[in-house]
């Protein structure tokens, strides 16, 4: 064999190798913030069935709510040299010198449900994030539809000065300002919880006249819209038909409450925040496609109609 | 002499079969990247554990350095972002302010003969407070200082990186080794361990002595907070929870008694490691749920008060026989 034929041999081999390479399967380290709630426990197990379902070898690091956790974990995933790197950052700061270290050992790193705080965007790929905003206007939206544009409607805002409080606000107050027929009479907040959503709602009812003024609730999220029904019972009223309920999250306890048509609506916060994330990697790796900065998941409501099969299918991933 | 080291001994032999299981089942693992990801991770714990070795090795304990680290780096983000203080100043005053704290819960043990764990109590919920008062956000610091102090390491052969905040640890570690065993303060410090009433007849400085390990213990946790500032380019008023909890516990796994007068800085440098390889071990294998660590840390702790145990008994029991000879 000569010289030349012995490197082309090598080439030849070489362009093999590679080949088989890029068939092998994607490994992809994704740091999570913890199992904290149902949702964020949904979020990792529909992860898993999203990467099986690609064929992808999905790396799961729990941070127990620990931004030196993730860190920790992010600088491991580079190390181990993974094709790509989720993360779910448990705080928008601090994020610069660990994203630096991935982006020179050339590992894409994705953003899920939450965004970052920092001034070199390219550190990061795509975030795949929900509109909160954009929930709120679909919970209004959907109200101002079934209820003609006439109605008296109490809020039970989420956590003070959450960003997902702040958000659903805004995204519900901006139908509430065009439409002068629908007035927010009271608004107050049930921290995310059902045992303080009852709580409010017990005093808004008390306050309404035994309610007979409102004609609907506004519940920031399902759980606190589930303590708001109990209330809304025990003074007597039927909820879902005296006082219409719409929520947000769509997690499976609120399909329950719509199958027995206690609940009106619901949107969804979607736990699949890695399928999206997956397919706009892929797209990266084999086409050099750019995905663009921001991939916003789709706010979809839900209505009783569907309710019972929706539970069925989420009651295992929560 | 050669049981004295025993603790020791079962320390480095954990992380040596720890390492060796772990580079035989993952082939990136034995690598300088790995190293140099260990050492930068575990810097701030093991600087605030330094302190932490000094405080058990007199025979207390200091339950305020995780809120010490979260007010360090809540301050420095709030001096140099929003007040615009040089942050060399910045470090410098912080520094002062956790040895003046430390200093204080010091002299509250020692003149109002109060338990450590009390006094240090309330110094966890103080700082922890003091940080959440300064702020509730979580700000960015964005000096150029911050960014260039990043970049400053050596590279290793193999792309491992050892950053400044590890040499920094290193330094820490190698300063602290030289106060255990070669000062007339590390002497004190194992005096009051061993047994207080006869180090104070003894003529050792029981309060200067007492104020001092805390001192010490206080700043090298505002030390820390400063490294874990550079770390996350961040303050935040929740980093660093439960950190006091981790340092006590690679004390322990480090061959330190926790009732004082034994142990050395060394073996707290391994405990530290061990701690580090079972988080790296845990994210490598990926499927594992990181709750693991908590429970390899749990096992092995109770492991090593067992065998510290054993051998304070065995120990004990030493005399006796002599005597009977």
């Amino acid at each position: 064999m000569t010289f030349r034929s012995f490197v082309v041999a090598l080439a030849v081999t070489a362009g093999f190798a590679g080949a088989a390479q890029a068939q092998t399967k994607l490994t992809i380290g994704f740091s999570q913030i913890g199992s904290e709630s149902g949702w964020r426990a949904a979020e990792t197990k529909v992860g898993k069935i999203e990467a099986q379902k690609r064929g992808i070898d999905f790396r799961i690091s729990d941070a127990q709510q620990k931004q030196e956790n993730q860190i920790k974990a992010i600088r491991s995933f580079v190390a181990q040299g993974v094709d790509a790197i989720f993360v779910a950052p448990v705080v928008a700061t601090g994020w610069d010198s660990v994203l630096k270290e991935a982006k020179e050992a050339k590992i894409p790193v994705v953003l899920l449900d939450r965004s970052i705080d920092t001034r070199d965007d390219s550190l990061y790929l795509t975030a795949v994030t929900s509109d909160t905003v954009h929930e709120g206007r679909v919970a209004g939206e959907w109200l101002l539809k079934q209820t003609g544009g006439t109605c008296n409607v109490v809020e039970l805002q989420g956590t003070v000065g959450s960003s997902p409080a702040i958000n659903r606000k805004k995204g519900f107050d901006e139908v509430v300002a065009k439409n002068p027929g629908l007035k927010i009479i009271r608004t107050q907040s049930g921290d995310f919880t059902r045992a303080k959503g009852k709580e409010v709602m017990e005093s808004f009812i008390k306050a309404e006249g035994g309610g007979r003024n409102i004609c609907a609730v506004y519940a920031h999220n399902d759980d606190m819209a589930i303590g708001a029904i109990q209330a809304v019972k025990e003074a007597g009223l039927k909820p879902g038909k005296d006082i219409l309920v719409v929520s947000i999250d769509a997690v499976p306890d609120i399909f329950k409450a719509m199958a027995d048509g206690e609940a009106n609506a619901t949107v969804e916060l979607t736990p699949n925040m890695a399928g999206p994330a997956f397919d706009a990697l892929m797209a990266y790796k084999k086409d050099g496609k750019v995905p663009p900065k921001w991939i916003q998941t789709e706010s979809k409501l839900y209505l009783p109609d569907t309710a019972k099969a929706e539970y069925e299918r989420r009651k295992d991933l929560y | 002499m050669s049981r004295r080291f025993m603790p020791l001994a079962a320390t480095l032999a954990v992380l040596i079969a720890g390492t060796l299981f772990c580079a035989l089942q993952f082939p990136n693992f034995a690598s300088t990247r790995v190293l140099g990801n260990l050492l930068t991770d575990n810097a701030f714990v093991g600087i605030a554990a330094v302190g932490m070795t000094f405080v058990i090795l007199s025979g207390g304990i200091d339950l305020s350095v995780g809120s010490v680290i979260a007010f360090t780096t809540v301050f420095l983000a709030v001096a140099i972002e929003q007040l615009g203080i040089p942050p060399f100043l910045a470090f410098a005053l912080v520094l002062a302010i956790a040895g003046l704290f430390g200093a204080a819960m010091g002299a509250l043990i020692h003149w109002f003969r109060l338990p450590p764990f009390i006094v240090t109590l309330a110094g966890m919920f103080l700082a922890r407070g003091a940080s959440f008062l300064l702020t509730t956000d979580s700000i960015p610091v964005n000096h150029p200082l911050y960014g260039e102090l990043g970049d400053v390491a050596i590279r290793m052969a193999g792309g491992g990186r050892l950053s400044l905040v590890a040499m920094v640890m290193l330094a820490v570690f190698a300063a602290g080794m030289v106060l255990a065993h070669l000062t007339r303060f590390g002497a004190n410090v194992y005096a009051i361990g061993g047994n207080r009433v006869s180090a104070e007849l003894m003529g050792v400085p029981i309060a200067r002595t007492t104020v001092g390990i805390y001192m010490l213990s206080s700043t090298l946790a505002g030390l820390a907070g400063i490294v874990f500032s550079l770390y996350t380019s961040a303050g935040y008023s929740l980093a660093a929870t439960g950190v006091e909890l981790d340092t006590i516990a690679a004390v322990v796994i480090g061959g330190t008694l926790l009732t004082g007068g034994q142990g050395y800085v060394f073996g707290t440098f391994i405990g530290i490691l061990i701690q580090g390889l079972i988080q790296t071990y845990i994210t490598f294998d990926g499927t594992l749920s990181s709750w693991w660590t908590k429970i390899a840390v749990g096992v092995l702790l109770f492991a090593f008060i067992v065998l510290q145990r054993v051998l304070i008994l065995g120990w004990s029991a030493r005399p006796a026989t002599v005597a009977r000879v």
